[in-house]
């Protein structure tokens, strides 16, 4: 059994026991991302919170974070909104505690690297886990970097979940695949965070290498907007990540259209069913 | 004193990287992480190439303008307690600062690695000229990023780089200065990265950037050593640079690394000061943390953030600094200070006044240091200063500094 799979229990519903049950459900999980603090805490956890209720089956919570180089115009917007209103780092362990409290939906939390350096990966690792949070995905932390996570995380018990991309190596892929717990997550094209119109088909051969350097887990991130792509997806991998689609949605209608858009996307991972997109 | 520079590349007894110590490495997005390997190899392959080395040698000579002069200044130590101090004369490379040597050994790699487009950040402008300089000269397609901040008070640089045929991007996110032009250049290079080389203009970032940009940038500390040893007969008893993200110091320090009776000096841009939250002074203020793809110091707060930086010069401006500055500085091979707008534009009217060179801001803030260092070590000390760059993209901030423009000249 690959790494991926297999996690110490946290207490929690694990992220790879989630995928698993949707996959044998002959569907696949839907992922979905907003970030703490925005537009301000508590409204950030009552929205994640509308994602689980509306068919989100995993939670990624986006630290905000003033350098975000992997992130697009609508997640840039809405995370140095949260800066501006006060974003702190322990309010990430308030908002997954938070969360936890209200739905039993995985939580990891999306971070750039240097705030947990910072907070020391230790402590964050502790607190993490004391929060009842599930793991962390780190866009900018690669496998070559990242002993001391690799440690707190083995300790802990914490999923770690690295990138791949279709530019990666196939030596890269297998370390990816090795070292990640949770899932792998699959770049699906080459950019950043943000809505486009056709995921590009690299995301499928990318999820083909993954698989045979043994990849259990493969979840497609980037660019996915519609219950469309989120069906077309999980065709072959096994979780759809869907970020600004979401964002945006809060941003412009608040918790109530976040949650209906969730709703809508996770009509993609119903196959069959009649969709009015 | 030779003017080898194929030669001089051929030995490289400065640390590979990833890593300074604890510092540097690649703390970058995946999807990079080919385009970085690329480059790697790319650049541990070319360095070696006779070919490569020729070419890059050939166009410093008949382009560049290589090699740069040294200039005695005697009227200007005169307020130095006396100390001789020697100017390295980057001031007089083709597009008026040191940018240019690290710009067209990059372009030389975009060729070689077959890429047909380059992007670049810049502060003052200087990295961005070089880079729509080399993109002219090269044809190839050059889109650079520059802060809303920057835009304005470099605005002379934004239309020579526009006039190069190059495209400007004003970045509006953050501080809107050179910081948030790396992270906008960084997500074009993430989604271009098949037809896109990244230009990256100072000894940050990730891996291959620190070592190779050094790599690039060590000819004028090569050249300079040989033109001191010539017209002194001995070697300088201190080196001084302005570090913004650490090229030019890096690149006049490099010669000297091992010759430890040479004391070696940074000066940082300690705007209004560095007690007050508007300084750029990184190594002095700041902390270990991963910014940019390396681990290095920098101006943060308490959960990561990074801080905004200030300073009156836009390439200094910047909150970061490279791994190999830190790795010297906590081994002690080299000193970092700051020094204050209001100091830096005194030097910049002085070396104006009493020598007829009028300096970049950057470069004015080694002067500062140069200054204190003659009256710290005495007249019997030389001192040699690497003088970056040239002050005619200043003029419009050191018009307004020092009220030099007449209402009417103003408005023109
Ligand atoms: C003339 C000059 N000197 C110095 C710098 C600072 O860069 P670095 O510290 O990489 O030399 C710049 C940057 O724009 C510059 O234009």
């Amino acid at each position: 059994m690959s790494a991926q799979g297999s996690a110490p229990s946290t207490g929690a519903t694990s992220v790879a026991a989630v995928l698993a049950e949707r996959r044998d459900a002959g569907t696949g999980a839907l992922v979905g991302y907003l970030p703490v603090g925005f537009p301000d805490l508590a409204t950030s956890i009552d929205a994640a919170v509308a994602l689980v209720e509306n068919g989100v089956d995993v939670l990624e919570l986006g630290l905000p974070y003033s350098d975000p180089v992997m992130d697009g115009p609508v997640i840039q917007a809405a995370t140095q909104q949260a800066l501006a209103n006060g974003f702190r780092l322990r309010h990430a362990f308030e908002a997954v505690r938070g969360v936890r409290e209200r739905v039993d939906a995985p939580v990891l939390l999306m971070t750039y690297w240097n705030p947990v350096v910072q907070y020391g990966v230790e402590r964050f690792a502790d607190d993490l886990r004391d929060a009842g949070g599930a793991g962390v995905i780190t866009p900018d932390l690669i496998p070559d970097e990242a002993g001391d996570w690799l440690a707190a995380s083995e300790r802990t018990g914490l999923d770690r979940v690295f990138l791949a991309a279709p530019s990666s190596s196939d030596a890269r892929l297998a370390r990816a695949v090795e070292v990640s717990r949770g899932f792998v997550y699959a770049v699906s094209t080459m950019g950043i965070t943000g809505a486009r119109s056709d995921v590009d088909r690299a995301a499928r051969g990318l999820v083909d290498r993954l698989r045979a350097a043994g990849a259990e887990n493969a979840c497609v991130g980037l660019g996915i907007s519609t219950a469309e792509q989120v069906r077309e997806v999980l065709e072959y991998a096994d979780g759809a990540i869907v970020g600004s689609a979401l964002v945006a949605a809060l941003a412009e209608g608040g918790v109530s259209a976040a949650g209906a858009t969730a709703a809508r996307l996770a009509e993609g991972t119903r196959p069959g069913s009649a969709s009015a997109l | 004193m030779t003017d080898n520079i194929s030669e001089r590349l051929a030995h490289l007894e400065p640390l590979p990287g990833p890593y300074f110590g604890e510092y540097g490495g690649r703390f970058s997005p995946e999807p990079l992480v080919a385009a970085l390997d690329e480059l790697t190899a790319a650049w541990e392959e070319a360095k070696r190439d006779p070919a490569f080395r020729l070419e890059l040698d050939d166009l410093h000579r008949s382009y560049t303008g290589r090699p740069s002069i040294i200039t005695e200044v005697k009227r200007f130590a005169e307020h130095a307690g006396g100390a001789r101090i020697l100017l390295k004369r980057e001031d007089l490379n083709h597009t008026g600062s040191h940018k240019i040597n690290n710009v067209l050994g990059q372009a030389l790699l975009t060729k070689r690695i077959g890429k047909s487009r380059v992007i670049a950040e810049t502060g003052a402008g200087q990295h961005g000229v070089a880079t729509a300089t080399a993109a002219a000269l090269f044809g190839l397609d050059c889109v650079i990023y520059m802060g809303e901040v920057d835009t304005e008070r470099q605005a002379l640089n934004v239309a020579r780089m526009r006039l190069l045929g190059a495209e400007v991007v004003p970045v509006t996110a953050g501080s809107r200065t050179l910081k948030d032009a790396i992270n906008e250049a960084m997500r074009d290079w993430v989604t271009n990265v098949g037809t896109t080389n990244y230009v990256f203009g100072t000894v940050a970032g990730p891996h291959p950037f620190p070592a190779m940009v050094r790599d690039l940038q060590r000819i004028i500390g090569d050249e300079a050593r040989d033109q001191v040893l010539e017209l002194v007969g001995r070697l300088p008893d201190a080196v001084a640079a302005c570090v913004g993200g650490g090229s030019n110091a890096m690149g006049i320090f490099t010669a000297f690394l091992d010759d430890p009776e040479v004391r070696l000096f940074g000066f940082e841009a300690a705007g209004e000061g560095v007690d007050t939250p508007r300084h750029a002074a990184t190594i002095t203020k700041g902390r270990p943390g991963v910014l940019h793809g390396a681990r290095s110091y920098l101006l943060q707060d308490e959960d990561g953030q990074t801080l905004e930086s200030h300073s009156i010069s836009a390439g200094l401006d910047y909150p970061g600094v490279g791994p190999e500055h830190a790795w010297l500085a906590d081994i002690g091979r080299a000193t970092y200070r700051p020094v204050t707008d209001a100091a830096a534009m005194s030097a910049l009217r002085l070396l104006s006044r009493t020598e007829g060179i009028i300096p970049a801001i950057e470069s004015s803030h080694a002067l500062a240091g140069a200054l204190e260092l003659g009256r710290e070590l005495g007249p019997e000390a030389v001192i040699l200063v690497n003088l970056s760059g040239r002050g005619d993209k200043d003029m419009t901030t050191a018009g307004h500094y020092f009220d030099l423009l007449d209402r009417g000249a103003e408005q023109v």
